[in-house]
């Protein structure tokens, strides 16, 4: 069988800071990594081709620099890895991104024998967007379908059974058939850190395949700019409240300040 | 949309890269290159000195649809154990505003298998219209029933808003929804707002991890649909109102599903509950020890409010994972909010910023909880807290 998992380079946004004189974004020297959900996709994946006969194939969208999560990713043992990237693939929304994603899955799939048996896994959520989108939008461009949050997994014969997380009270274990789409969370696995020689395999042995606009031939209304029907109208800095009022004084009078105060307000 | 650089008047000075949170732009040979990450979004625009770089807005060339025939604002819910998720209610506040704005309708739907009772006390938050699906298998939730009755009513109907929370259950069905209807769709949404001229809805939610705002729009297509994150809008007050109610029942049946709930498993459920509490009381790294932390649940104590943390307190151990308010814990929205030791990350502003009152008690004048506090105690919480709870206890006994 086939296990697609798709991948994403972010940047480490817990280093992305705001400098409080300034009000503006410090975003130097902050590196890209890949989304750390999606290292989760592919221990399940490598995990489940230890038991089992498959290929595990690495999908990802993004400029050309982001072939380096895919060499990650091959380095932790994925067998193909392949980068869509293209000057039209520029300015994807969810819904552009999970459509070219779909083109190269159907790509791949066309060329395999068994075109029915494969699964598809991403992170629960990339930490850039936080969305959590692409995997559902990209499970119905399949048309196949889809486990959210998924915690546990187990694979038996002709299906999977998972565990789905609704909420802190409430856990679904779930029976699906295959094709099937899962999105996972990072309680599902540790992920394995790529060996020496998975490195060194990842640089000499294998390679990230590039696809471009040509090779996927889109309908070009569905990618880019066009195909997203969302639009980014600003980014901004959370603003900061000015009218304050700090309460000064020696111990009993902050209380008691405080104290007047908060009654005033109807709240004590 | 394009974007472009005027190569003559770029100086290479990139404060385009560093006001860029997409990587969109990068410097090479001393000008300005737009890579494939550019979002269009126009924050290089504002910030250079030069005016060398251009967006031109193009006609859109994706798929059109006629947006005027699409009226009314919808809230669709979900449930657990028969009980509708309180961020539903929350919506209806909000969608209610919306479709004042807007002149329209507001529609509340439910997928259910046994409402009919409970239908008059939710009229009572103020839908105009209750659309009850009902089907014995809607008990749970399913992703491809949700879907499919879903998709068929929002067709027929064309509702131009459609509000979902952003719950794990939201986020499963709500992407795919908006892939079958090609519908734009923002994520864990903290405001909207509604743009008069165009009927746009202005979407604003966190991104890279809480440290930054984005405002998306949905200018081409229709339905506008968002996830909202729970514990940001207020329920509205109960009133009366003359709610039309449709019942539709649908049948849907066993074999009909792709997916097969084996078993629901009812964890014991948390008394914890940050989202509805009143009264918050928190603290942080500068509480210093567990130990010392007795002394911030014994001001909650007297306050009769729950006990929250920042992030950092879990991490050590201080307190349970349940009480984490933040980016990656829980959003609150309490009357009152005090903040004993908390620096004010930005991660944490985002969980309790909404909170109607906050107080502030910190070593630290330059912390940024003070940015978004009311009242603001610059001193050691270690000496203050024990003299306010004291104070309290006197308030409360006067009382």
């Amino acid at each position: 069988m086939k296990i697609f998992v798709c991948v994403k380079q972010v940047p480490a946004v817990a280093e992305v800071r705001i400098d409080p004189k300034t009000n503006t974004l410090v975003r130097e020297g902050i590196p890209s990594i890949m989304n750390p959900y999606d290292k989760n996709a592919i221990e399940l994946a490598l995990t489940i081709k230890e038991e089992r006969e498959a290929e595990v194939i690495a999908i990802s969208m993004g400029p050309p620099q982001a072939s380096e999560v895919l060499r990650e990713a091959l380095a932790m043992g994925v067998d193909k890895a392949f980068l869509l990237t293209d000057k039209a693939f520029a300015g994807a929304d969810t819904l552009a991104t999970s459509y070219t994603l779909s083109l190269a899955i159907k790509n791949i799939l066309k060329e395999s024998r068994d075109k029915k048996e494969y699964l598809v896994i991403l992170g629960a959520q990339a930490i850039d967007g936080d969305t959590g989108q692409v995997g559902p939008e990209l499970a119905e461009e399949l048309k196949i379908p889809q486990i959210t949050y998924v915690q546990k997994f187990e694979l038996k014969q002709e299906k999977i059974v998972v565990e789905r997380v609704f909420r802190k009270e409430e856990v679904v274990i779930i029976e699906a058939k295959l094709p099937a789409l899962l999105s996972v969370l990072k309680e599902i696995n540790n992920p394995r850190h790529p060996t020496l020689s998975g490195i060194v395999d990842a640089y000499s042995k294998k390679d990230v395949v590039i696809l471009s606009a040509n090779e996927l031939k889109p309908n070009k209304r569905k990618i880019g700019l066009n195909g997203s029907m969302t639009e980014v109208w600003k980014i901004f800095i959370p603003e900061r409240k000015e009218d304050q009022i700090i309460i000064k004084g020696t111990n009993e009078e902050i209380a008691q300040e405080l104290c007047r105060n908060l009654r005033n307000d109807k709240i004590l | 949309m394009s974007i472009f650089i005027d190569d003559e008047l770029c100086t290479g000075c990139g404060n385009c890269v560093e006001n860029c949170v997409f990587s969109g732009v990068e410097i090479i040979d001393d000008k300005a290159i737009i890579t494939e990450n550019c979002a269009f979004c126009g924050a290089c625009l504002d910030v250079c000195p030069v005016n060398a770089i251009l967006i031109e807005s193009e006609e859109f060339k994706g798929d059109k649809i006629d947006l005027s025939q699409y009226r009314g604002v919808w809230v669709i819910a979900e449930h657990y154990q028969n009980i509708i998720h309180p961020v539903a209610f929350q919506l209806l506040g909000k969608g209610a505003e919306l479709a004042k704005e807007l002149e329209v309708n507001l529609t509340f739907v439910i997928l259910g298998a046994d409402f009919d009772d409970q239908l008059d006390k939710i009229s009572l938050y103020g839908p105009d219209q209750i659309i009850y699906i009902k089907s014995p298998i809607l008990k749970h939730y399913y992703s491809d029933l949700y879907v499919e009755a879903l998709t068929d009513l929002i067709n027929e109907n064309k509702p131009e808003i459609i509000l979902i929370g952003a719950t794990p259950t939201g986020r499963d069905f709500a992407p795919r929804i908006a892939k079958r209807l090609n519908a734009g769709l923002t994520a864990d949404c903290t405001g909207l707002e509604i743009d008069q001229n165009t009927r746009n809805l202005l979407q604003t939610r966190p991104t890279f991890g809480g440290t930054l705002m984005a405002t998306i729009l949905t200018p081409n297509s229709r339905p506008q649909m968002a996830t909202v994150r729970p514990g940001i809008f207020q329920s509205p007050e109960k009133m009366k109102k003359n709610t039309e109610i449709k019942k539709i029942e649908y049948n849907f049946k066993e074999k009909d599903l792709v997916s097969k709930i084996v078993k629901v498993i009812d964890r014991e459920k948390s008394t914890i509950n940050l989202e509805e509490a009143e009264i918050i009381v928190a603290g942080g790294r500068g509480v210093g020890s567990k130990e010392n932390f007795k002394m911030i649940e014994e001001l909650a104590e007297v306050l009769g409010a729950e006990l929250g943390g920042s992030r950092v307190t879990v991490e050590l151990n201080w307190l349970d994972q349940d009480r984490q308010i933040g980016q990656t814990g829980k959003t609150v929205s309490p009357k009152l909010y005090i903040a004993c030791g908390i620096s004010g990350a930005i991660q944490h502003l985002v969980g309790m910023q909404n909170s109607e009152i906050i107080v502030a008690i910190n070593k630290d004048r330059k912390a940024p909880i003070f940015k978004v506090a009311h009242y603001g105690i610059i001193g050691d919480l270690h000496e203050i807290v024990p003299v306010l709870i004291e104070e309290i206890k006197k308030i409360k006994n006067e009382e």
